[in-house]
Order: structure tokens, then sequence, then C-alpha cells
């Protein structure tokens, strides 16, 4: 069994209990202490900012031309904090209790606390930098509610919010730069840990400009390099997205905890052909006045206008009374799967159900009649005052729509499909956020903690912030305070040599297969296999096949890609072909993860593990712990154990009836 | 929609590194759908280079989905292409028909060298942020978010000028190369908000001249900057970062 290292005492007394007493390292001593931060979205920009102003020596890493562009910056619908402002019932119990359940009881009581505590203090933050958050009249933050919850508790700045956040941290970012506090490293890769004593000692980094190897001393790493998404290929993930740095991590003796649990969101644009490259995510605060449906007759191929009302099949209000349309994401992806597998979906593909808006036009259009008491007007007059309200709230969203399928959302129901957006999974962290190497933390999306099985809406802004500004500050004190007495290690030491050695080697090996075969055809081929397998929803057969798929495909990538260029200078192909190397190892351990777990939990649905009427059955009797992966050797991993403890919540059905 | 198929000609600006004299090639590519988006189609092209062994486009993107500004590219002669308010990552190929030739150039400015092929540097932008773009308040600083209101008006100003992405297409639209409306945008940004309002005076003053320094040249008022922005960014800030320069330097004290 795993120890988090969880403080004792009262769950909601952990935390400042933790920081009254933790050991400091005092001002003169943190100017000799290097940081080396990788991944710069807000996890590792908030980080970054934080410990250069308390006065560590911070090198910062990410490979985008420059820190605004992290993924963080894509997130749409806002960021949780209990401040209850809105005075309905909200608390940081409520938070922390939604945030378990919402997870199906699949993660760590105690982060999840610690969470829902420092969330205030992220608004707070964020409103000093000057992050322009949507107000009321008045001049007071506004709220919105989101998936999965009943109170108003999100933060927002238009559809916009992640980037504001991100831009927020990545001045604060810039400012330090400018102080001389944080070294940037834009445009560069970690490829390689360099493990001293059994401590992480720094980086083997690419420079991606010019090709060169580049080492890098610190007395401890940061990984804040976000989620493995893009494993299935085509996802909401940024193109550059990738686990690298974490596998590389892992397989340096970090833990890899919970692979298999990955968010698919209900509402993206669906695909398009073979082609396409990447996913587009429409927002979910568009499932608060959106309406779900698909034709109610099997194989309809009538337009969505010329379908009756009364046959069409509002499935999700159908089977969830209580929670309609808004059901927690691994709920409504799985019902729309559920309904395109049956043969009721729509669109060329038959993959994607409609979202449709005619109800909430019509209904927004009738109100502003009433507010600006106009009478007896025309139903076309009402629908386009309907239509100018919905553009006001929504109208990045449609327009991003009309952009990409050239359709007019405001005339025509979206057509939208679940697609891989979040993972759950990923480097296994005690209470302080340190892997299983010393020294080495991992913060955001890019560690598995808070989330369980299934994350909620505008909860990974407020973790990877929450992370960034309000824990690492504390935690890597409390490590680095017995530091002081290690110095500067050169890089020419042994270790520094053996892990460049291990990159160069490498590197050279990916170019000299220099077979038939291209990075992306492999990388498709991939996603092809964790769609279809270890997607929405599994089961043992499957995964089974899965696994011999996915070394086959390994054994064919190291005998035929073909990446062009050369190692000494910029090359694209070969950055990309290191990522998809991991990304193949990842997705066999993510097939033996979900095989090995047996029971459904949020986004981890086994078809053999299901109620009758086709809800995920949990298993609390025999998996209530978190599954952290040790690599072994090559397709062989340990499976070491966290038990969940619940002290405070008590597991019970999820139920959104 | 009715999709379609078309086969089209590119010619495209190849460059080895920044200090390489580069050129264009011409390529064909077949068989591209309507459906696709510009960088997908690019997509079609380097993988059938890679296959003959040739060395594939480099250009800079992301996210894809018109937020993250890494995305760049001249496209027949406009950054980010024909679409108004779009970045080149969300140009869709419906916008080409069967045989056209589209001319695909990296964005130019003294200030932004190019890397490789469509690549630029852009660490100028960020150098500028550095030199007063944010505000000076540590972790832990802050009082209650509600502490202070801030008029919805001047919020929702403060808002649009802050959704710029810092992808440079003002610059690469400028016949001067002048970078004034990133730089209004964040003057803008920061300089309606109260939060800003104690480095309202420095900030503007050391903006403008790292400005200078990058070698982005002067505005001359075209507004070819607002016409391409992918952000719909309002030339109404450069008016509003004049008034807080000439205020600032007019005052004795630069606080």
């Amino acid at each position: 069994m795993l120890n988090a290292k969880i403080p004792a005492g009262p769950l909601d007394n952990k935390w400042n209990n933790y920081k009254g007493s933790v050991r400091l390292v005092n001002p003169a001593n943190k100017r000799k202490l290097e940081i080396i931060i990788v991944g710069t979205g807000l996890a590792g920009a908030s980080a970054a900012a934080s410990l250069g102003e308390l006065g560590y020596k911070v090198k910062a890493f990410c490979f985008q031309d420059s820190p605004r562009r992290a993924h963080s910056i894509a997130a749409q619908g806002g960021i949780n904090a209990a401040k209850n402002y809105q005075n309905d019932g909200d608390s940081v119990y409520r938070l922390f209790y939604d945030t378990v359940k919402g997870g199906d009881y699949r993660s760590r009581e105690a982060n999840v606390h610690r969470l829902a505590e420092v969330s205030t203090s992220i608004i707070d933050q964020c409103v000093a930098q000057g992050v322009p958050f949507a107000r009321e009249y008045g001049g007071l933050l506004s709220n919105r509610s989101f998936g999965g919850t009943q109170v108003q508790r999100t933060f927002y700045a238009a559809g916009q919010t992640g980037q504001q956040l991100l831009i927020g941290a990545y001045q604060a970012l810039e400012r330090q730069v400018a102080l001389g506090n944080v070294t940037m490293h834009s445009r560069h890769e970690m490829l390689e840990l360099v493990i001293i004593d059994g401590k992480a000692r720094g980086i083997i980094a690419r420079n991606l400009i010019t090709g060169e190897l580049e080492r890098h001393f610190s007395h401890a790493v940061l990984l804040c390099t976000g989620g493995y998404g893009n494993v299935f290929y085509l996802s909401t993930n940024a193109m550059g997205s990738n686990v690298t740095a974490a596998w590389k991590a892992h397989k340096n003796g970090a833990n890899f905890a919970n692979p298999c649990f990955t968010q698919i969101h209900p509402t993206c644009i669906p695909v398009s052909g073979d082609h396409q490259s990447k996913l587009t995510l429409m927002s979910e605060s568009l499932r608060n006045d959106g309406r779900i449906w698909v034709p109610a007759k099997k194989g309809d191929t009538r337009k969505p206008f010329d379908i009756p009302e009364e046959e069409r099949d509002y499935y999700l209000e159908r089977r969830y009374p209580a929670f309609g349309n808004l059901v927690p994401r691994d709920v409504a992806s799985r019902a729309a799967k559920e309904r395109c597998d049956a043969g009721y979906g729509v669109g060329t593909s038959k993959q994607a159900v409609y979202l449709d808006y005619a109800d909430a036009i019509e209904r927004y259009g009738k109100s502003e009649v009433n507010k600006r008491n106009l009478g007896d007007i025309s139903h076309e007059a009402i629908i386009e005052l309907g239509k100018e309200v919905v553009k006001e709230k929504y109208g990045n969203l449609f327009d991003m729509y009309e952009k990409i399928t050239g359709e007019n959302p405001y005339q025509f129901p979206m057509r939208i499909f679940p697609a891989v957006h979040y993972t759950m999974g990923g480097l296994w962290v005690d209470y302080e956020l340190m892997t299983k190497i010393e020294g080495l933390y991992a913060l955001g999306e890019c560690n598995f903690s808070d989330h369980g099985a299934n994350r909620l809406g505008a909860s990974a802004l407020m973790q990877g912030l929450a992370d960034g500004y309000f824990v690492i500050p504390y935690t890597v004190g409390n490590y680095l305070s017995d530091e002081i007495r290690t110095g500067t290690i050169p890089t020419s030491h042994p270790a520094f040599e053996a892990a460049e050695a291990t990159v160069k080697s490498r590197l050279e090996k990916l170019k000299n297969i220099n077979g038939t075969q291209t990075v992306e055809s492999f990388h498709k081929r991939l996603g092809k296999i964790m769609w279809d397998k270890c997607g929405m929803a599994r089961n043992e057969e499957g995964l089974k096949e899965a696994i011999a798929e996915i070394q086959q495909l390994k054994r064919e990538f190291w005998s035929d890609v073909r990446i062009p260029g050369e190692i000494n200078a910029m090359n694209l192909e070969l950055d990309k072909a290191g990522r998809v190397a991991d990304f193949i190892e990842l997705g066999e351990l993510m097939c033996l993860d979900a095989l090995t777990r047996n029971e459904s939990c949020g986004g981890h649905f086994r078809e053999e593990f299901q109620s009758p009427d086709g809800e995920a059955l949990r298993d609390d009797a025999n998996y209530m712990f978190v599954s952290a992966w040790k690599y072994q050797n090559e397709s062989e991993w340990e499976l070491q154990k966290e038990e969940l403890l619940y002290d405070v919540v008590k597991p019970s059905q999820r139920s959104y009836k | 929609m009715q999709h379609y198929t078309m086969n089209l000609t590119l010619k495209v600006w190849r460059q080895k590194n920044t200090s390489a004299q580069g050129n264009f090639e011409t390529y064909s590519v077949k068989d591209i759908s309507s459906e696709m988006s510009f960088l997908e189609m690019f997509d079609v092209l380097n993988e059938r280079l890679i296959t003959e062994g040739k060395e594939p486009v480099a250009f800079d993107h992301d996210c894809r989905e018109g937020i993250c500004g890494m995305c760049s590219m001249v496209i027949n002669g406009r950054p980010h292409g024909p679409w108004k308010t779009n970045t080149t990552c969300q140009l869709h190929m419906r916008e080409y028909k069967d045989g056209d030739t589209i001319v695909v150039e990296p964005f130019r400015a003294n200030a932004f060298p190019v890397l490789k092929d469509l690549m630029v540097n852009r660490g100028a932008f960020d150098r500028i942020i550095q030199s007063g773009g944010f505000v000076s308040v540590n972790t832990g600083n802050a009082v209650d978010g509600n502490a202070m209101p801030v008029e919805k008006s001047k919020a929702d100003e403060a808002f649009s000028a802050a959704t710029c992405i810092g992808c440079g297409a003002c610059v690469a639209a400028c016949k001067n190369s002048s970078a004034m409306l990133f730089v209004s945008a964040k003057v803008a940004h920061l300089s309606l908000l109260p939060q800003g309002e104690p480095e309202r005076k420095s900030r503007v003053v050391n903006m403008i001249g790292q400005m200078d320094k990058e070698g982005f040249g002067s505005c001359t008022n075209t507004y070819s900057c607002e016409a391409e922005c992918p952000k719909g960014i309002s030339v109404l800030n450069i008016a509003r970062l004049n008034r807080e320069y000439l205020a600032a330097s007019f005052s004795g004290d630069k606080n």
C-alpha cells in the first residue's frame, strides 16, 4: 500500500495544521535553491510566478513559443470557487462534497478538501491580477451554474475563462522573468529526468530550434505538463499536448495512477472525415439552455425541422428527469453513444446527436417581449429577439460552430458528439504533490489526485491554479529545507552524462529506422485502437485485443517509421515521433489498467459491470483504491495500491434520475 | 451544405533557418475536401512530402481552435487568410474552389525573424509584457474579489481588450510593422481596471519603450491591424494608448 502522507486530524483542519507546522526555508537560502518547472499552463505558470516571488531561482520550460500558448488557454466555461456570493447555500464542504461525488468516490478526500478550501483565494488572486471576470451591473462578480451541481459557484469571463486566467498567470510569470527570478526556456522539450542518489536533480531538454541537447540542474523538479488525451489521436487537446515528460518520470520510478480514467466530453463538434486532426469542444454551458435529442425512429433521414415534436426523443430528459440535460459529463456522453450505437444517430456519419436551441430562442424571445413591453408582435419577431439574447450569451460558441461546420446554428440544431477531453489519471502524488521520486512533483492535470474517476465542469482550472499558487509554495519548501546544504551539482556529473547519452541514442535510433510510414499514420492507428477498445465503453475481450494490437503497433513503429530531416536542427517530425512512441507505451498501460479494474466508475465504463438500466456499477468492496502502476520492464508493470478512506463522505450510488 | 473536393496549387515560402535565403516552392495538392481546415490541408501536403523523402513544411500551430495564438501564415497576402476575425487554424477549405492557387508566406517583420519556413520568432511580444504588462501583486496579497466593485461597462471593455491572443497578425498586416494594436490592447485592459491603476503611468511608458527597442515601426493609422485581427481588437485602444502615454509623459511623477 502506498502512503499518501495525509496529515492527521479532522478533515477541515488538515491543511491549516500542515501549513502551521511545515518546515520553512529562510529568504537568504531560497536564493540558493533552484527549481525546474516543466510546462507553463495554469499549474506551471502560477507555480513559476509564486516560487519566483518567494525568491527561489526558477527555470521554466515549455515546448510552445511562449508560455501564453499553453492549452489551459482553451478552457471555456469557468472556474469554481466556494465563495457563496450568491447566498445559495454553497460552502467549502459542498464544493468538496460535489467534487468527491462527481468523481464517483475514487479521489482522495484530503486533497479535494484542500482544493475546495483554497478555491476562494484563487478568485481573489486572479481579480487582483486584473483578470476581467464577468460582472453584474452593480460591479460585483457574476456566477453561473454548471453540470453536476445545484449552486451557482462558477466564475467566468465569457467563453474564454481559461484564456483570461492563463494570461493572468503568464503576466505574473513574465514579471518574475523581468525581475530575474525566473529564466524562461520556450521551444524546449524535456526528454529525460536526471536522478542523483534517488533524488530528482535536473532534466535533459532539447532546444527545438537548434536540436541541441541541454543539461539543467535543480534541487527539485515540478512537472506541470497537462494531460495525455492525445493518446486517442483525436481529442480536444492541442496538437502538441503530450505525455513525454511525465512518461520519462514514470519510467524512472514515478508511479502512474489510474491511467484509464479518461473524460469524454459530451458536447464536441463531430468528426467530419479521415482528414480530421483534432476535435473542438463546445462549452458545457450550452447544456444550460440547449436540449439534446435524436429522432425517435431509427434511421430517420428527414431534416431536423421536418421531424415533429412527438417523433423526437429527448433522451436525457427521458432517462434523467431530475437533472435532464445537465447530468454530469460521463453520464451524458454514454447516453449519446448508446443512442448512436442503437442506430438513432444523425448527420452523414450517424455519429452525432442534436443540440437544439429552438426552445431557448423562443423562451428568451417571449421574455424579451415582456421585459420591453412590446405587446402583440409576430412569431418571427419574437424569434429574432430570442436569437439576440442567445447571441449575447453564447455568441462566440455559435460562431465557432459555424466556422467549422459551415452551418448556421441559429437556424439548424447543432450536431454534437462526445470526444476525449481530459485525463483524470496521471502521475501518482502524495498529499504534498510529490511523486514516488523524491524531489519530483506533479501539478495540475499531470497528476491524478483530485478528480477521481470523473471531473466536474469548471474544476480543472481551479485545480491547476490551486496547485500552483497555493499548494506547492508550501509543500516544496518542506522538502527544500533539507536541501540547503546540497549546493549546485555541476552538470558534468556522471548522472547528467548518462541521461544525455540515453536521449541521444534514442533520437539516433528513431532517426535511423528510416522506414516507410509516417509518424502521423502510427498515431492515427493508435488512436483508433484506443477509441474503439478503451474509450467510452470497455470490455475484457476488447481490452485484451487492444493490448496485443498496441504491442504489434509498437514493433511496427520501431521498425518502419520514417523521420526526414536532421537530428541537430529543428525537426518537428522527430519531436512528434518521440511523443507518439511514448503514447504507444502509455496506451498499453491504460488498457491494462482498464482490464484490471473490474467495475464501472465515472469515465471508466466496463460493459460487464452495469445495472439493468445501463448505469455504471461500482464495486466499493473490492476497488476502492488508486491503481498506481510502477514500471518494471517493457510491457511489465507492478500494481501498487493506495487505499481510499472516506472518513467524512459516505459513498453511495450516484444518481441523477 | 454541399461538400466537394478540389485540386490546388500552393506556393509556399521555404527557408531553412533564420540566416538562410528563402524562396517560394510550388506544390500541387489533390483531392482536398471542402470540409478540411486550412492546416489539415497542410497536413496532407506534409504527409506526402515525408513519404517522398522530403522535409515537411514547418509552421506553428497548437490548439487549432483559434485561441492559443500560435498559428500564423500570410495567405494570399492576408495574415490568417481571407475570413474576418478568424485565425489560420479556423479557416476552412470551403473558401476555395478547384484549380485555385494559394500563396503562403510567414508573418513578415524585422522584429519577427523567420525561424524556418512559415515559423517566426515572436519573443518580442513576451519581452514587451515583461516591461510592464502586468499588475505587481504577489500570490497571497489579494483582498476579497468583491472588495472593489468594477463598473460593468469598464469590465466589459477591459475584457474586450484582454481577448488579444498575441498572435502578431496586427504586426504582419501593418506596412510599418507596428505593434501598437498589441501594446494598446494590454495597456487598455489594465488601465481600465482599478487593479491596474497604481502602475498605470509607468506601464504605458515602459511598454512603449520596449516596443521601440524591439524594432517595431510607428503607427500611421491605416487600421489594417484592426481589419486583420482575429479577435476584432479595436483601434480605439490605440487612441486610448496615445492618451495614456501623453498623460504619463507630461506628468512629473512616473507612477
